[in-house]
């Protein structure tokens, strides 16, 4: 039975809401600061992690397949030659079902011949045989819930206050073991520092009023990129929210991506 | 980039059928990953097998009680050195001790690992042997003496009621010791089990699974050292103390076979996205690791052997049991160690985007090579023989000056 609501009960509740509030939002300031101190981040020391919240969507109906986004960030970010990425395109042609099948949609090949990065060869697939073709850009999907900084035996790996999940490489003892927690391919272990690399959303940049290197070259504008706790005026990424249905990569395991992705297909994974 | 360097780098890859994710051509964990979880695992089935002696009172088991502790010891001291060479900054290793992050199962190796050592074997070591250390240091000269007085750090009395306590420690802490094994093992199932990101890992039984495989291969490996000793100091064999762990190894097996058949049961009845992948991973990259290797030879035959041997035991001469035993151990060795590589090697054949597999060459030299695995397997025998030279003489020490010889052979 509910009982009414007494004045006290609900000062009580607000006064308990209000305390969770500033306790959490104390919290947050307490590790932004305790990370700034211990943690080696490229940012410059002006950075206020905690005035941030970074995010990318992608529109998978504008990305052409160019492969400049990946070498970008190839030549921004000093990732080594050979297969190691911390963004990629991926080509999904979905073949026309079998002449007399009762199927609506045929088999799927997927290619990113080394990463996209110089575009894509002719379809393996013949045209007549293709019945819709899409390129999806992948990189890090800055999870709520990070499997790669859950597993880090060290701490080297962490979820900035701003979004960012990022490796302190002067900390990282290169075990590899968030590499295998990622559920999405997103990091390797770079040849030449010994530790685990990702995409930290170009983080040298983004703290100096930057855009990631694949959002500033892409020339299609498939890759959106903002700040959602100082949103501009016609916000890109408001807009494209508002604008699209999105959907997230392997929802079911929990990870709580906030990488949007629109105009995704059930094959993509 | 120039196009025919992409072209070079793409043919100079790994060979991949299907789509793998870019980042995934590559193998991350190699062979010391695979001798990492066997070693650790021979440690905790070779103390399980010994505190059958102490906490169940298992009296057939008393001969092979100190070289199980001793061989549990070896491999332990072997244990944490796969994946120490395996770190990208091996030098940064004190990290997990100093600065360990709670949430991850990684972090809690140095804390098993020095419990482990500290807390259980090494303090079972000591009060097991405080009565012969103390006898040793009185009797031996030289640097042996000098290392036995020091091992009885100070500790002479031999009194009645003292060797009642170390009797009673011992067993104390062998109670400790078996939730503490399977602890140890647990974990190492667990780093494996708790990769959501993996299906073929990503399991609740992975730590259960783990637990019965190391008892399964540490008894195993018991029985090996136990025939090889006796047989290099020209001792018979004791039957007895072969049949009854040969008893323990069908009963252990009977568990570790069930549990890994209810693992498939369950992926093929449950069937989710990642089934189809695993299929083919089964029935091709790992047809003769997974079903010759592990199911087969490493399984099914042992079980056999061992079960007609439980049943038919009297009907079988002592010399051909002996036999029996040594290749049934032998084979659940190799299939353990099998069941290492499908687990490691297997997991990462295939892409997370259930899409496609990739191939594994194995090197030869290098740190990643298996010339350095094969190393650090032989590595603990080493530290075995070394150990029985001053811990387990042919004799023990209370029939010194009755006339026996010593004699001590490696």
């Amino acid at each position: 039975m509910n009982k009414p609501a007494s004045r006290r009960h609900v000062l009580t509740s607000l006064g308990s809401a209000l305390a969770g509030v500033l306790s959490f939002s104390a919290a947050r300031t307490a590790k932004a600061a305790v990370q700034n101190v211990l943690v080696s981040t490229p940012a410059p020391n002006r950075y206020r992690a905690a005035e941030h919240r970074w995010l990318m969507a992608i529109d998978i109906d504008r990305c052409i397949g160019c492969g400049l986004c990946a070498e970008a960030c190839k030549t921004e970010n000093q990732v080594p030659v050979g297969a190691y990425f911390r963004t990629w395109i991926e080509r999904y042609i979905i073949k026309r079902p079998e002449p007399g099948s009762v199927q609506l949609r045929g088999d799927t090949v997927v290619d990113s011949p080394n990463g996209g990065m110089n575009g894509f060869p002719p379809s393996p697939v013949p045209r007549e045989q293709i019945l819709k073709a899409f390129y999806v850009p992948k990189l890090c999907n800055l999870c709520e819930h990070s499997p790669c900084s859950q597993a880090c035996p060290v701490g080297a790996t962490f979820d900035s206050p701003d979004g960012a999940v990022l490796v302190d490489p002067h900390y990282c003892i290169g075990c590899g073991f968030c590499i295998q927690a990622c559920p999405y391919g997103c990091r390797f272990f770079n040849p030449l520092t010994k530790t685990a690399d990702k995409c930290s959303l170009c983080y040298h940049r983004i703290t100096r009023g930057l855009r990631p290197a694949c959002v500033e070259v892409c020339p299609t504008e498939a890759r959106i990129f903002g700040d959602l706790k100082n949103p501009v005026e016609n916000d890109p990424l408001q807009q494209f929210v508002m604008k699209n249905k999105v959907q997230t990569l392997k929802p079911h395991l929990g990870t709580e991506p906030r990488v949007l992705y629109a105009g995704m297909d059930k094959e993509v994974r | 980039m120039n196009p025919a360097l992409t072209n070079a780098i793409v043919e100079a890859l790994p060979h991949v059928d299907g789509y793998v994710y870019p980042n995934e051509q590559n193998l991350l964990w190699s062979t010391l990953i695979v001798v990492y979880p066997y070693v650790t695992g021979l440690v905790a089935g070779a103390f399980i097998m010994a505190s059958l002696v102490r906490v169940f009172r298992v009296q057939a088991l008393e001969p092979v009680y100190r070289l199980s502790l001793l061989t549990s010891f070896s491999f332990l001291l072997a244990a944490p050195l796969p994946l120490l060479f395996h770190l990208g900054h091996p030098e940064r290793c004190l990290q997990i001790m100093m600065t360990p992050h709670v949430s991850s199962p990684m972090a809690m190796f140095g804390f098993v690992y020095a419990w482990y050592m500290m807390a259980v074997l090494l303090l079972e070591l000591w009060f097991d042997y405080r009565h012969d250390f103390v006898i040793w240091a009185e009797k031996e000269r030289g640097l042996k003496g000098v290392i036995y007085r020091l091992f009885t750090l100070g500790v002479h009395d031999l009194s009645e009621p003292a060797l009642r306590l170390d009797e009673r420690m011992g067993k104390i802490i062998s109670i400790i010791g078996i939730p503490s094994a399977f602890l140890l093992h647990g974990y190492v199932g667990f780093i494996f089990g708790s990769i959501k990101a993996n299906p073929w890992w990503g399991n609740v039984l992975m730590p259960i699974i783990f637990i019965f495989s190391a008892i399964v291969s540490g008894i195993s490996l018991c029985v090996v050292v136990s025939l090889v000793v006796n047989w290099a100091r020209r001792r018979a064999q004791d039957i007895r103390c072969l049949d009854m762990m040969g008893r323990f190894l069908f009963y252990a097996l009977v568990a570790d076979a069930s549990l890994e058949t209810l693992d498939w049961v369950h992926r093929l009845y449950a069937a989710d996205e990642s089934i189809y992948v695993l299929k083919s991973l089964a029935s091709g990259k790992l047809f003769y690791t997974l079903l010759i290797g592990q199911a087969c030879l490493g399984t099914l035959v042992p079980f056999l052997v061992l079960g007609f041997l439980q049943l038919f035991r009297r009907h079988v001469a002592p010399l051909m049991r002996q036999h029996l035993y040594a290749l049934s151990a032998v084979l659940i060795m190799l299939g353990v160690l099998a069941m290492r590589w499908n687990v490691v090697i297997g997991g990462q054949l295939f892409s997370k985007s259930l899409r496609g597999f990739t191939t594994y060459k194995m090197e030869l030299a290098g740190h990643e090579g298996w010339l350095m695995s094969l190393a650090l397997l032989v590595l603990p025998f080493v530290i075995l023989g070394f150990l029985m030279r001053f811990f387990l003489p042919v004799h023990r020490p209370d029939s010194i000056g009755q006339g026996a010889a010593v004699k001590v052979v490696a």
